[in-house]
């Protein structure tokens, strides 16, 4: 019925990305995965704990999901580009995604460093999928630079005030060639299934999951909802390319 | 708060509150202004005095769920681990209310490298990744270049370390920050310049604005993480602690860099042996505690070892997203609690890091040892 996403030559069957921060517990991770369907989740590496002698946040992550570190921390391209690298040395795989904020007061992705970075990255064999502030001309550059996607933010990153940027995304997912992620400020399932209905890729939901009191029941709830916005998404495209067969289908009686 | 054009310091911005009548505007709150406040989504300096009123108190049940669900939705179920290390409590200050002050007599000690190294290894083992690092102030027992030398040897062993030392100029900051410093801790202690004055009798300590802008030049700096607070008790309780909202607001609104964070330590017995004069019970604490989250959504909020661990446990859903935990207050004392300096405060929580641990996960939270990578 749905083609597969495809990013970086992965094929995604589930279209929700979910995260691994601000759980209560990580035991909830695996739980959360399994109830939602989710294929592929975001980690932190500066909460990675290589050789720590405390629980390690990638063993809860279940074989077959792919691990998607992210920069988080980095103020500069710079520091995203090392931390990128130091995680694919460190086995987390090649993809990576790209969040630079110098704004430690909304925490709004510092576009310009986010290009930057991925000028360099995309060129190294990663899979890079930058977290920006919707803009379309710099999405085109993004593009052109070797970004798998595109991964704009709805509302600053812990609002949950969904879809604030909602005709910037439209501009970016109306004129973009990579997938279109929508990525923070998603807080309620009905926001996933709208960003999904306004023909998004994919979204990543992590604060609203994992703040949940039943983390799997919400993220099970994401599942659902970003299966029905897809689905209503399809059966809207489905029902445009009929009318849009005859040229004129509604006067066309009248010739 | 922005910066006017020229303006240079925090204190600018609380110059004109010299002389405001914190008790005629606590007389004039009402129900329905601090129902207002409570609803903001933004709340201006005025809504946070308001909700640190003695009415406020009446809907602090309110109060504590909007501060319980807004650092959840930006902290997550989470809190911070860090300890403290003292590495030397030689000071050449006259701080009252201290006890490390110059007229007590206390065992000074100060400890050597390979003694910070064994105390690094103590610390290390017990799964902490965040150290804070604390002295006296006595620039000469304890200059730059060793301070330099303690940092380099500690990132060996913690992901993350922060000072908590006498203020220094950005330069001197500059240098700790290259050593491989991310956080400044520095306390105000009061913030009202007359009572100031009173408490802090010699020493640099007695330079008021010198420290009111240390944690500013610590931000140019380029420190990541900046914490500041009162010392609850050396001054009126709710100003103090409205002026340290106002200077950690301005501290994120000019530094957005920067990522601040308060902590409200309240005085305990010390080996000064100083009464404080002014206080705050429980329910006044955590008044203040939800009134900060609600004014700075994203300001960390800090809570030490010096409030015991039955009332620490409650913080965890109020608000907090930073506990020390296993902490010793003297100097060294994790190896060798008998070899030790004298402590600077009693500590309440006498928990080890594993106890801690373990109540937090109880509340329903996680503990989180590691959150930075200096790369």
């Amino acid at each position: 019925m749905d083609e597969k996403l495809s990013i970086g030559g992965h094929f995604f069957t589930s279209r929700l990305f979910t995260g691994t921060g601000k759980f209560a517990a990580s035991e909830w991770i695996p739980r959360m995965l399994g109830a939602s369907g989710s294929e592929m989740i975001t980690v932190a590496l500066r909460r990675i704990d290589q050789g720590g002698t405390t629980e390690n946040i990638l063993d809860f992550i279940p074989e077959g999901v792919v691990l998607l570190p992210n920069t988080s921390g980095a103020r500069t391209a710079e520091e995203a580009v090392r931390i990128a690298r130091i995680a694919k040395a460190a086995g987390c795989g090649n993809f990576i995604k790209i969040e630079v904020i110098t704004d430690m007061k909304y925490l709004m992705p510092d576009n310009y460093e986010t290009l930057k970075a991925t000028e360099i990255l995309a060129r190294e064999d990663f899979i890079v999928l930058p977290y920006v502030l919707p803009d379309l001309p710099l999405a085109k550059r993004l593009e052109d630079a070797g970004a798998a996607a595109v991964m704009p933010l709805g509302s600053p990153i812990g609002s949950n005030r969904g879809l604030l940027t909602r005709d910037l995304i439209a501009m970016l997912i109306e004129n973009c060639r990579v997938p279109v992620v929508v990525d923070a400020g998603i807080g309620r399932p009905s926001q996933a299934a709208e960003a999904m209905e306004m023909g998004a890729d994919a979204v990543l939901v992590n604060t609203a999951i994992a703040t949940a009191e039943d983390p799997a029941m919400m993220g099970r709830a994401f599942g659902l909802a970003v299966e029905a916005g897809r689905l209503g998404y399809l059966a809207r495209l489905a029902g445009q390319s009929k009318t849009a067969r005859a040229s004129s289908p509604l006067t066309g009686f009248l010739d | 708060m922005l910066r006017e054009e020229g303006q240079v310091s925090f204190h600018h911005s609380i110059e004109p509150y010299k002389n405001f009548d914190f008790q005629d505007f606590f007389a004039q709150v009402t129900q329905e202004r601090v129902a207002a406040a409570l609803a903001a989504e933004k709340l201006s300096e005025k809504d946070f005095l308001v909700l640190l009123s003695p009415l406020a108190a009446e809907s602090l049940e309110q109060m504590a769920r909007k501060a319980s669900e807004l650092t959840v939705q930006y902290f997550g179920r989470t809190i911070q681990l860090y300890i403290p290390l003292y590495i030397s409590n030689f000071c050449a200050n006259e701080c009252i209310y201290c006890g490390f002050h110059r007229g007590n007599d206390i065992r000074r000690k100060k400890l050597s490298l390979a003694e910070i190294e064994a105390e690094a290894r103590t610390i290390a083992a017990t799964g902490m990744r965040h150290l804070l690092l604390l002295t006296g102030e006595a620039p000469a027992v304890t200059p730059i270049e060793y301070l330099e030398e303690a940092v380099r040897l500690l990132k060996k062993y913690f992901a993350s370390v922060s000072i908590e030392i006498f203020p220094m100029d950005e330069t001197d900051y500059r240098r700790l920050k290259e050593a491989g410093v991310d956080g400044l801790t520095l306390y105000q202690e009061v913030y009202d310049e007359r009572r100031y004055g009173l408490v802090h009798l010699a020493g640099r300590k007695t330079d008021y604005r010198y420290r009111l802008d240390a944690p500013e030049r610590g931000a140019r700096a380029g420190f990541r993480m900046v914490n500041i607070g009162p010392l609850i008790g050396l001054g009126e309780v709710r100003s103090e602690v409205f002026f340290s909202g106002l200077h950690a607001g301005y501290l994120a609104d000019n530094f957005l860099q920067t990522e601040v964070s308060l902590s409200l330590p309240r005085m305990n017995p010390a080996e000064g042996n100083y009464q404080a004069e002014f206080h705050a019970d429980d329910r006044t604490f955590v008044q203040f505690l939800t009134a900060l989250r609600c004014f700075l959504p994203r300001a960390g909020l800090t809570v030490s070892t010096r409030e015991s661990a039955a009332f620490r446990d409650n913080l965890i859903r109020l608000g907090a997203t930073r506990f020390s935990a296993g902490s010793c207050t003297g100097v060294g004392g994790y190896g060798d609690r008998e070899d030790s300096g004298s402590p600077q405060f009693a500590i309440t929580d006498e928990r080890s890091v594993a106890e801690v641990v373990q109540a937090i996960r109880q509340s329903g939270y996680q503990p989180v040892y590691k959150d930075w990578d200096m790369i």
